[in-house]
């Protein structure tokens, strides 16, 4: 198939619907709202459903009660709106209902500015509404990714009937890129037998996550957990970038960080200095072991983010006291030069210290 | 032999946890009997609210779903957007839709969602032990409000159908009680119109029904009755605020680009 060029939003609302991601529910935020103006005109076209909501509560809990009925329901938004979503995202992951949600990151916290960040990686990645739960949370690093992607949540959101996150900062909602639509085979999911669909023929479905009984609710928190175990198993996905040959410094960073990360790995060679780079695609589960086995072969690791350090908390976790850790960041909606990523190395291996 | 009395296939056959005296059980039964009564069961989803009715999904007997506070009608709105074939119906209490769900009711109305809400007001939050509710009748005692609502300071009780009622688009809204046989018997007819109205795919439809909570009045089940007659009904009349009648007279003007004037045509 040919490439097409198109911009980051309309390339995911696009691959959503080829991924039958037919019901979409949304409120108008930037940098994301083409996501909307591309669906509002697409979904009519395609039989699906499109509906403009008065918030971003109410459209997380559309797309609850879609998901419950058996639809391949999603929403995107940033910042501030998926705060507003954490309600709905927590009675999703308690109801074990699948649903997409894409975060297109804005500076924050607060009403912050509209220009990229990866400030909500606690939230995407630590649970983020109420209760004991985690999504699945993807992080693309291009358009193409993210196309590709959203076949990947759609179907593991199905598999796991759990919900999942896909972070893109703002540069991947904004920039425009040249993408391939391809066609995706996974293997055939499970039937949603648990759906509201109308109980004919059969006992009724409840779609539900409240449990009054203790010991019926600690079954669901372990029913969960078991699933993000599998997660951890089955689903780490990352990226290893120059790490075939010996490099002194192993950096860390997802997204688009992680594409500014190679330009500053080939600057870094043309002044002598060694580096590789480790890009976590899936933020949970976070490939901690990857992390350990690239970091061993390292002097140190430095995490880059758009944030002031959130990322580097799983890398410490995953690193333990074997290597230092270090931390670079640029936050407010700046996003970092390859040139200063190649100065805080620099600093690092001369300094020694964070 | 003909059976007289039975309980609706809509029910199970389970005792509620609603307190003596109560009148969602009425409500339920007469939803109930009229899902039935219109063969709707095996294409119904329910939402629960949270509130006293929160468990209303081991009552009914067809597919639920539990919706967070005041987001029955988010809820109801994704199902039928993605599953029009399918009935859908919210039942919901004061605090819940009234107060933490307000956005959700007016907007789910204004938009014409073709589900039924069944509006559950007894002036009090239940559920939580007695608390004020956006209902609560001026002078009320409340665990909330020990010295009576004072309407100088947190305004009056909210009429819903009212309320809901300026607006164009819904197209059934009418209020009932359930504190007298009379009563009960026009309430089902009231739910059975709704639920028609949405089999019909025609619209928004709205009921709601004035109701007793003796435990947190601290009455007796009669007096509660007696006391929702005196003080509720005076100011929540009984009546239908739209009855759905012209199809034009709920739908928006697609010739017009302009904003219109001129009368409410519900």
């Amino acid at each position: 198939m040919e490439k097409v060029l198109m911009k980051g939003n309309e390339a995911i609302a696009e691959s959503a619907i080829r991924a039958g991601g037919l019901v979409y529910f949304c409120y108008p935020l930037t940098p994301q709202s083409e996501v909307a103006e591309y669906l509002a005109r697409r979904m009519p076209e395609v039989g699906g459903a499109y509906l403009q909501a008065e918030s971003e509560v109410a459209v997380a809990n559309m797309v609850y009660g879609a998901a419950g009925a058996g639809a391949r329901a999603w929403t995107t938004s940033s910042s501030p709106g998926i705060s507003l979503m954490m309600e709905g995202i927590s009675y999703i992951a308690g109801s074990e209902l699948p649903a997409v949600f894409v975060n297109i990151v804005r500076a924050g916290p607060g009403l912050g500015g509209i220009l990229p960040s990866q400030g909500d990686y606690f939230q995407a990645v630590k649970g983020g509404g109420h209760g004991d739960y985690r999504c699945l949370v993807l992080a693309p690093s291009s358009v193409q990714e993210a196309v590709d992607m959203m076949p990947l949540a759609f179907d593991r959101a199905d598999r796991y009937r759990n919900p999942v996150m896909v972070v893109g900062d703002g540069m991947i909602g904004q920039m425009m890129e040249p993408v391939e639509f391809k066609e995706w085979n996974f293997p055939p999911l499970p039937p949603k037998d648990w759906a509201t669909t109308g109980a004919k023929g059969r006992k009724p479905n409840i779609v539900n996550s409240l449990y009054l009984n203790p010991a019926i609710e600690e079954e669901l928190n372990v029913r969960l957990a078991a699933k993000y175990e599998k997660m951890r198993r089955e689903e780490v996905r990352f990226e290893e970038y120059n790490t075939d040959k010996p490099y002194r410094v192993l950096l860390v960073a997802y997204g688009t960080t992680a594409r500014i990360c190679k330009t500053a790995i080939a600057q870094l060679a043309a002044q002598g200095i060694t580096a590789a780079l480790l890009r976590p695609i899936s933020l949970f589960p976070f490939p901690d072991a990857k992390v350990l086995e690239l970091g061993r072969k390292a002097e140190f690791l430095l995490s880059v983010e758009m944030s002031m350090g959130q990322m580097v908390e799983d890398v410490h976790s995953a690193m333990g006291h074997e290597k230092p850790v270090h931390f670079f960041g640029r936050s407010g909606g700046i996003v970092p030069s390859p040139e200063e990523v190649v100065t805080a190395v620099k600093a690092r291996l001369e300094g020694g210290k964070s | 032999m003909k059976t007289l009395f039975k309980r609706p296939e809509s029910l199970t056959d389970v005792a509620t946890h609603y307190c003596p005296g109560c009148t969602h059980g009425i409500a339920h039964r007469l939803i109930a009997e009229v899902i039935d009564e219109l063969g709707l069961r095996e294409r119904t989803v329910g939402i629960a609210p949270v509130g006293c009715s929160v468990l209303a999904f081991n009552y009914f007997n067809m597919d639920f779903q539990q919706a967070a506070h005041g987001r029955a009608p988010a809820l109801a709105t994704g199902i039928k957007r993605a599953r029009p074939d399918l009935i859908c119906f919210t039942y919901q209490g004061d605090g819940d839709l009234a107060s933490i769900g307000m956005a959700e009711i007016i907007h789910a109305a204004n938009r014409g969602e073709k589900f039924t809400v069944v509006f559950i007001n007894n002036a009090v939050y239940g559920m939580t032990g007695g608390q004020m509710a956006p209902t609560t009748m001026p002078g009320q005692v409340t665990t909330t409000s020990p010295k009576g609502r004072d309407v100088n300071d947190v305004g009056y009780p909210i009429r819903m159908c009212e309320l809901l009622a300026s607006l164009r688009t819904p197209g059934f809204i009418e209020r009932v009680a359930v504190h007298t046989p009379q009563q009960v018997v026009k309430t089902r007819r009231i739910l059975k119109t709704a639920f028609e109205l949405q089999r019909d795919n025609k619209c928004f439809t709205f009921v709601e029904v004035l109701s007793t909570c003796p435990t947190n009045w601290g009455m007796t089940p009669f007096d509660a009755t007696k006391w929702l007659q005196e003080h509720m009904v005076p100011y929540y009349p009984l009546q239908n605020f739209k009855k759905f009648e012209d199809e034009e007279s709920t739908k928006p003007q697609a010739s017009s680009s302009k904003p219109e004037g001129g009368t409410n045509a519900g």
